[in-house]
């Protein structure tokens, strides 16, 4: 299954030259035979959703907005559909050590208002989102640099300007991906006209991007947003047609029915109600390909019965005791992807052959013989419970991983439905939450690191099950502090190994991005990410 | 006449307030942290959630955040949506749709209820009659989602009539699939009243009397049996317009209609409060605008009302 590809991060950026090379070949090798034909001019209409909040790269955290301003805005390095990355604003980018970089950025590059592009106006941005009276949702994207802080209002003293076009990075901890993150929209940079008044600016964005609003009101709200190209943009991303559409639906099943009338293009996402028909319907337009989003639940250490030798040996028993294979078949139609680690197949240095993965393998024998091990430490009463959120269409697959436990192990196994993700949320936050519970990441930057610090590491920020090991926190900040990609991958598939004993969360599955498109455009290619790669699609005729 | 219709309109300053603060304490009450779900799956820095909670009054007593809503709207300030969008700009951009939708619905559901109700009360017990009851019948047992998916379906994606989806364009002409659902979602009642009602006024002293003195048929049944059978149709109209702007929700979200049923859908899911609020407000106020407009026209079409409240 795994993809061969040259192992892309921290250090590799130095490969300036490259990179962009490997950026722009990504292009043109899409599923379709038909490459010439196309119409440049031609607008192509996708899929999206209103924003959640005003378009300010450093206050988007949701996909809705996400997708726009990615393609409105070019940060100093870009993704490839397979992750990998190249260097769009950034001419250069040196790693020096864990702690410093040094960035150098294209000269004469302009925002669509005609500004330049100048190594001030990231630095400006940056210490923006930072700000903590600024309030933005994103602002733990510059947690790692120098000056960073929560709770007062503090300049980031690690962003250091050197000439227009260079300025430095310091961070306060190693982090050797760093470079790598900076392809995410929190660290685009802002022209200055932002600052005058940051809510207009919100409304009407001006960005670096290969597309810009195709004019004033642009962003019709709950309706949809217009972009065209950018004459000027000066990248790797050249857009193949004359500008995207993007309608704004409440509900997927809308967006498809307009797919299956030919009144949208493309579709990144399609209803749980279609996973049966779409590859019938759509055909070799359908696409079902693995996702840079993990599955898991959580059960916290906290309950009875699973901290220690005890728990160790209930959660390798549950985790075996789930049909994996079955339920992605039956439930998913084929949209998940049985786990076989804690990241995902689209990161570099994922892996399946990690030793201790058999866990992720379901054996009803060695589940039952490992459960009755832990009943011999001490007897296993009451239900095992797997919290979800109604809002989200969990039932379905909680249902089913709950009766492969009940039926292997022969305990009482429900789920415990939320109404609402914020109510679930709540528990999980104020640390209430009575039994196990989904949980799921989608990383922000195609790195290993990304699905590992933030939620296993000893009190990350989003380690909701308070798991705590020595072992896998020595490997991970050894990891962070290899400027070597290579060792850097070995040494977190180390510190998974670590997880794959303790299982903190039980893996399930990958999230498939399952989408299509329709026969009026050509070369569509998902990214990394899950959405499709705008800038390559061409219309048909 | 005017004393009336100052009577009812202040009578509806309570029904506003009342109505308010219930559909307040309910929303308060709903479970969760929506400012921590705003994050999604990541623990965002408790600072940063204290200071989005204090800006949206969500750290104070319920009795508290409710004095804030109802003093706001006085200076018509509905709040601020999560998007950082003043509530009244969205109401007052999503309200015209929903209120275009839900006119032509009605249109459609009483041109077609009244045309087919009294043909049937006409022809009582015939085949035209029997086989409009079963089909009466059918839409009433269909729930609008399913009647919503299969029109979408058949109509748009399969036959190619309509467009399956509304969004930006939302005029007039554009919103007929939605309306045709929404319609016939609430035809069979007003259809089968109509004709009842016709029966009813069939039978009457006065159409007998106006038979008798020679009337032709084409005169008594528009003037004297119609007009008379409106009555009760009238008063099912405000209701039917209550149900239409709520029913709205199921059908916007299915066809894509950037109306108030959508994006009150949208807010109940991310727990916006001021959103809420506001809209389920202004549904109170449609509702109750609407009625005193109903007993309006039920004076003018029924002198014996008019005459007793003033």
């Amino acid at each position: 299954m795994k993809r061969n590809r040259i192992a892309l991060s921290g250090l590799a950026l130095l490969a300036a030259g490259t990179l962009s090379l490997a950026g722009c070949a990504s292009g043109t090798d899409s599923g379709s035979g038909d490459t010439g034909g196309g119409d440049a001019e031609a607008i192509i209409s996708v899929n999206g959703s209103e924003p959640q909040n005003p378009l300010i790269p450093t206050n988007t955290n949701e996909t809705g907005g996400g997708k726009i301003l990615d393609a409105m805005f070019s940060g100093l390095i870009g993704y490839a559909a397979d992750g990998s990355v190249y260097n769009d604003v950034a001419e250069d980018i040196t790693v020096d050590d864990p702690q410093h970089l040094t960035v150098k950025i294209r000269e004469g590059l302009k925002f669509t208002d005609g500004e330049e592009v100048t190594a001030d106006n990231f630095i400006k941005a940056w210490n923006y989102g930072a700000l903590a009276s600024n309030e933005q949702l994103s602002s733990y994207f510059f947690e790692d640099i120098e000056g960073f802080s929560y709770d007062a209002d503090s300049e980031l003293t690690g962003l250091e300007q050197v000439d227009d076009y260079t300025f430095t990075i310091a961070l306060n901890k190693p982090a050797s991906d760093f470079a790598q993150r900076l392809g995410y929209s929190a660290y685009f940079p802002l022209p200055d006209v932002a600052f005058d008044d940051m809510d207009a600016f919100g409304e009407n964005p001006i960005g670096n991007g290969p597309y810009m609003l195709s004019g004033d009101g642009a962003w019709q709200h709950d309706v949809g947003i217009d972009l065209v190209t950018n004459p000027d943009y000066d990248g790797p991303r050249t857009p193949a047609n004359g500008g995207v559409d993007i309608k704004f639906y409440a509900s997927q099943d809308a967006a498809y029915a307009d797919l299956l009338a030919g009144e949208l293009d493309v579709l990144d996402a399609i209803p749980d109600s279609a996973f049966e028909t779409f590859e019938s319907d759509l055909g070799d337009r359908a696409v079902n390909q693995p996702a840079a989003i993990f599955q898991s639940f959580t059960i916290p250490e906290r309950l009875p019965h699973f901290s220690g030798e005890e728990g160790n040996l209930r959660r390798q028993a549950l985790s075996m005791a789930i049909n994996r294979e079955e339920i992605t078949d039956v439930i998913f139609q084929g949209t998940r992807t049985p786990a076989s680690d804690f990241t995902s197949p689209v990161i570099d240095g994922w892996s399946d052959s990690l030793e201790g993965a058999d866990v992720l393998a379901y054996n009803p024998d060695k589940a039952k013989e490992l459960w009755a091990q832990a009943d011999a430490i001490s007897p296993w009463d009451g239900s095992f419970q797997i919290a979800y959120n109604a809002d989200g269409g969990h039932q379905a697959w909680v249902d089913a991983t709950v009766n492969s436990i009940k039926n292997t192990l022969g305990i009482d196994a429900s789920g415990a439905p939320y109404p609402t993700f914020a109510e679930l949320r709540g528990q999980v936050t104020d640390r209430t939450i009575q039994t196990a519970f989904r949980t799921g990441w989608q990383a922000d930057y195609p790195g290993l690191y990304n699905f590992l610090g933030p939620l296993y590491a000893t009190n990350a920020g989003s380690n909701d099950g308070d798991y705590s090991s020595a072992d896998f926190d020595k490997y991970l900040s050894e990891g962070i502090s290899a400027t070597d990609a290579d060792e850097a991958n070995s040494l977190f598939q180390k510190a998974q190994e670590v997880l794959l004993k303790d299982l903190p969360a039980t893996p399930l599955w990958y999230s498939n991005v399952v989408g299509g498109y329709a026969d009026t455009v050509d070369n569509v290619e998902f990214g990394w990410n899950s959405v499709p790669l705008y800038e390559q699609i061409t219309k048909v005729g | 006449m005017t004393t009336y219709i100052l009577k009812r309109i202040l009578q509806a300053i309570p029904v506003f307030l009342g109505a308010t603060l219930l559909i307040y304490f309910m929303v308060f009450a709903m479970p969760g942290d929506q400012i921590a779900a705003l994050f999604g799956d990541r623990q965002p820095n408790p600072a940063l959630l204290e200071r989005l909670r204090a800006q949206y009054h969500l750290d104070e007593p319920f009795i508290v955040q409710y004095f804030y809503y109802i003093t706001g709207i006085f200076r018509l300030d509905f709040g601020i949506s999560f998007s950082g969008q003043p509530v009244i700009e969205i109401l007052a951009r999503t309200f015209p749709v929903t209120l275009r939708l839900a006119v032509m619905a009605v249109a459609i559901s009483f041109v077609l209820a009244i045309v087919i109700g009294l043909f049937s009360a006409l022809r009582k017990g015939g085949i035209f009659d029997n086989s409009m009851l079963v089909v009466a019948l059918i839409f009433l047992a269909l729930p609008i989602f399913v009647l919503s998916f299969l029109a979408q379906y058949f109509l748009a994606v399969q036959l190619g009539w309509f467009r399956p989806t509304v969004g930006a364009r939302n005029d007039w002409g554009d919103l007929w699939l939605p309306a045709l659902v929404l319609g016939f979602s609430v035809y069979a009642t007003t259809m089968r009243l109509t004709r009842s009602s016709t029966i009813e006024t069939l039978n009457q002293d006065w159409v007998r009397t106006a038979y008798s003195k020679g009337l032709p048929r084409r005169r008594v049944i528009p003037v004297h049996v119609l007009r008379n059978s409106l009555i009760p149709m009238v008063t099912d109209l405000g209701t039917v317009f209550g149900i239409l702007m709520v029913g709205a929700t199921v059908t916007e979200g299915i066809f894509n209609v950037p109306g108030v049923g959508n994006t009150l859908y949208q807010a109940i899911i991310r727990g916006e409060n001021p959103t809420v609020v506001s809209f389920v407000t202004v549904f109170v106020v449609v509702y109750v605008l609407i009625n005193i407009v109903v007993d309006l026209i039920y004076g003018l079409l029924d002198p014996r009302i008019r005459y007793v409240s003033s």
